[in-house]
């Protein structure tokens, strides 16, 4: 019963290791290193990694610059809330509003266009959960996250709130086309 | 000094103190009453993210499902762990347990602490979640609870330090602690930081709460919290992997295949399995690439490494052990031939193979910066850690209560007939639980949501069929887990209260020393006599080979999203 007993041999670092172990560290070590390299290359070859471009914001600035967007861009309104949908040109800043309980505008997007998309909360924390692509970024109030996206499919997506964010968080859903 | 006695137990041989006895039964006796709170929880849960039944009410599901995540991951496994703390030091060193009055408190404010927050979530006005996200509000006593049962559980970490001093200074051993009592020093050393970590967070947020501070940076808090919302997770994962060790060495007299290895691998847990907070903050802003990048990957997956190492040690002991005693035949004799109908050991195996393929291998997945972005908040991450905590925690301390019946509590079990079906109703049922809700995850369904169908929303999103049957599956497999949960309480408060009572075996004032162990001869040739736990590394390939495919395929998965930079 020696795993609950003092190891038998004083000096257990010196304790010989068996070749099955040894071949199994080494074929796992080799393993770890692939997949962090994976995700450090990833960062140089592939096309989806999220931004780190934050700044510290307010509701107060971030609204102005949402309403800006969306005075100049609304194409139609839907909804009876009558949401607008806002058509920003390809490679502009687009805002994004999230507060209790909705996703504030919604917007209008071209397939293979780029787009810097700027998201933050006015209070809770949300959570951006484009659907079906399945996109999934955490949202947190006082910060603007500027995210670069180039929708590759075009389509009705859906943002559900995927963060907790009070009782009616399930109601929490916004939507992007794509054209 | 020593007005204590020692008793030792018929059955095992082991050795226990008398105020150390009772304060693992107190500690290991409230985590189940926690267990059971947390279970009936679990079945409002369960019925209502159950598409068809959708049974609670928006309030009380979400109010329901903070009270389950907190009595679960917090109450029920901590408690446990005091007691298994306890039982590393002072039983398997043969000492008497450090202050045992201060242990007392430790409990007390533990206790108290549990039931304040218990309280203040029960009241309303705390469904906050575990996470309790600020800038969202809880009521102060929440806050103060948490605070409380941390405390105490800093202190509990504390007298088991003291007992490692205890044990040393009266020379009850020689040479170097058990591999388990190592396993449970790591899991100690990870508390400490655990606690602090969570004392740093929720004391300004509780001053927040009561008016006396003005902000907590959201960021800041979700970065600080996770410090202690994951680490905590860490410490299930070094006491889990100790019982391993200890029930491979109890079922079978299974020696570690070196203890250099191994420990070096409890080493690596150290210096390296705290980094895995960041996995809930890579898709947070303000943090860099680089930042998520090395603490994501336990800097260098450094972390994993010893988990896969235990993962091929502790089935390596029991094969190598199994070798030993004639069951040579073929790659698998000595597994076919393992007894199966000791729910120590099934229990045990079953969270080993559960741990590793369900839980190792998606936390990896969740854990990888980029991959995060398809799984981050989806019900994909409980079904991850439903797979850790629940397959890999739970079932073993499970495990470790049918041992601890007649050897600690002194009790004939109930229904043993029972008991040897538990694990495998319960593992079985989670197996199935975790992969539907990772089904789910994988189409995107949202974890703490309570309406899938968006109901008189004008922006409703439909989620596909498949998401729906998944979420049904997860229902049922839930309510079987709970039922088979339920069994498990039956046998264990059942067996305390109408069991036969055990004899307590021969008692004295005074320890007996362990004595020293004459060097076997099997340690000293295994090892260099070549391939010791052929099956077992067959065992590890047919794992890395799964780990490496589902790897890729959500990479390749990831590759047909939208452009993101």
């Amino acid at each position: 019963m020696s795993a609950i007993l003092p190891p038998s041999e004083r000096l257990w670092y010196k304790h010989p290791i068996d070749r099955v172990e040894g071949t199994w560290i080494a074929i796992a070590l080799i393993w770890c290193l692939v997949m962090f390299f994976m995700m450090v290359g990833w960062h140089i070859w592939g096309k989806q990694n999220l931004s780190t471009e934050t700044y510290r914001t307010t509701p107060e600035k971030f609204t102005t610059k949402a309403q800006a967007m969306v005075d100049k861009f609304t194409v139609r309104t839907e909804t009876d809330q009558k949401t607008p949908v806002v058509a920003p040109p390809a490679g502009s800043d687009v805002y994004m509003v999230a507060r209790l309980w909705s996703f504030w505008p919604i917007l209008e997007l071209e397939k293979g266009k780029t787009y810097k998309l700027h998201l933050t909360s006015l209070d809770y924390n949300h959570g951006f959960s484009l659907q079906p692509a399945n996109i999934n970024i955490q949202i947190v109030p006082g910060f603007e996250h500027v995210v670069t996206v180039t929708p590759n499919q075009s389509g009705t997506y859906s943002v559900v709130c995927n963060e907790y964010c009070g009782i009616n968080h399930h109601t929490m859903v916004g939507r992007i086309y794509v054209k | 000094m020593s007005s204590t006695t020692y008793r030792t137990c018929p059955r095992s041989g082991l050795q226990f103190e008398a105020s150390a006895e009772k304060l693992m039964i107190a500690n290991a006796f409230v985590a189940v009453v926690f267990l059971l709170i947390g279970g009936v929880l679990a079945i409002g849960v369960a019925l209502t993210r159950w598409p068809a039944i959708h049974w609670l009410p928006a309030d009380t599901f979400y109010q329901v499902l903070t009270a389950h995540g907190i009595d679960m991951l917090i109450f029920w496994i901590i408690f446990f762990e005091i007691a298994v703390l306890y039982f590393a030091s002072s039983t398997l060193l043969r000492c008497r347990l450090a202050t045992p009055n201060i242990a007392w408190l430790a409990f007390a404010l533990m206790l108290i602490g549990a039931v304040t927050n218990n309280v203040a979530v029960f009241q309303g006005g705390s469904s906050v979640m575990m996470t309790s996200y600020v800038p969202m509000m809880a009521a102060p006593s929440f806050y103060l609870g948490l605070i409380l049962f941390a405390v105490g559980a800093l202190i509990a970490c504390f007298v088991f330090f003291g007992t490692l001093v205890i044990a040393k200074r009266d020379k009850t051993y020689q040479g170097s602690v058990p591999l388990v009592t190592f396993g449970a020093i790591t899991a100690a050393i990870i508390a400490v930081f655990t606690i602090a970590s969570g004392a740093i967070i929720l004391i300004p947020t509780f001053l927040m709460s009561v008016g006396l501070v003005k902000e907590v940076d959201p960021l800041v808090y979700r970065t600080i919290w996770w410090a202690f919302g994951h680490s905590s997770q860490q410490i299930n994962v070094a006491a889990h992997i100790s019982i391993w060790y200890a029930a491979a060495a109890i079922a079978f007299g299974a020696k570690p295949m070196s203890e250099r290895v191994s420990r070096m691998a409890f080493l690596l847990y150290i210096l390296f399995l705290q980094l895995a907070s960041a996995h809930h903050l890579l898709a947070d802003p303000g943090l860099s690439t680089g930042w998520k990048v090395v603490n994501t990957s336990y800097f260098m997956y450094f972390a994993v490494l010893a988990s896969m190492i235990h993962g091929l040690t502790i089935p390596g002991a029991i094969e190598v052990a199994q070798r030993q005693k004639g069951y040579t035949k073929g790659l698998f004799e000595w597994l076919r031939k393992a007894p199966w109908g000791n729910p120590t050991f099934s229990g045990v195996f079953i969270a080993i193979i559960g741990f590793g393929f369900l839980g190792g291998i998606s936390g990896v997945m969740m854990g990888t910066e980029q991959l995060n972005m398809i799984i981050h908040n989806t019900i994909y991450v409980p079904g991850h850690f439903h797979a850790t905590v629940v397959v890999g925690t739970t079932l073993t301390f499970m495990a470790l209560t049918y041992f601890l019946l007649p050897v600690l509590f002194r009790r004939e079990m109930i229904a043993p007939k029972l008991a040897q079906w538990q694990p495998y109703l319960f593992g079985f049922s989670m197996y199935f639980f975790c992969l539907v809700m990772m089904g789910a995850g994988t189409l995107g369904v949202s974890r703490r949501h309570w309406d899938m169908a968006f109901s008189g929303n004008a922006l409703a999103y439909e989620w596909p069929g498949a998401a729906y049957l998944m979420m049904g599956l997860v229902g049922i497999a839930g309510i079987m887990a709970i039922a088979a949960g339920a069994i498990y309480v039956y046998i264990t408060v059942g067996s305390l209260l109408w069991g036969k009572r055990l004899d307590t075996g021969a008692q004295s004032a005074k320890f007996t020393p362990i004595p020293p162990t004459a060097p076997s001869m099997a340690a000293q040739t295994y090892g260099s006599a070549g391939f010791a736990a052929p099956g077992t590394f067959v065992l590890a390939m047919v794992f890395l080979t799964a780990f490496v495919l589902y790897y890729f395929i959500n990479w390749k998965y990831l590759s047909t999203l939208w452009g993101l930079s």
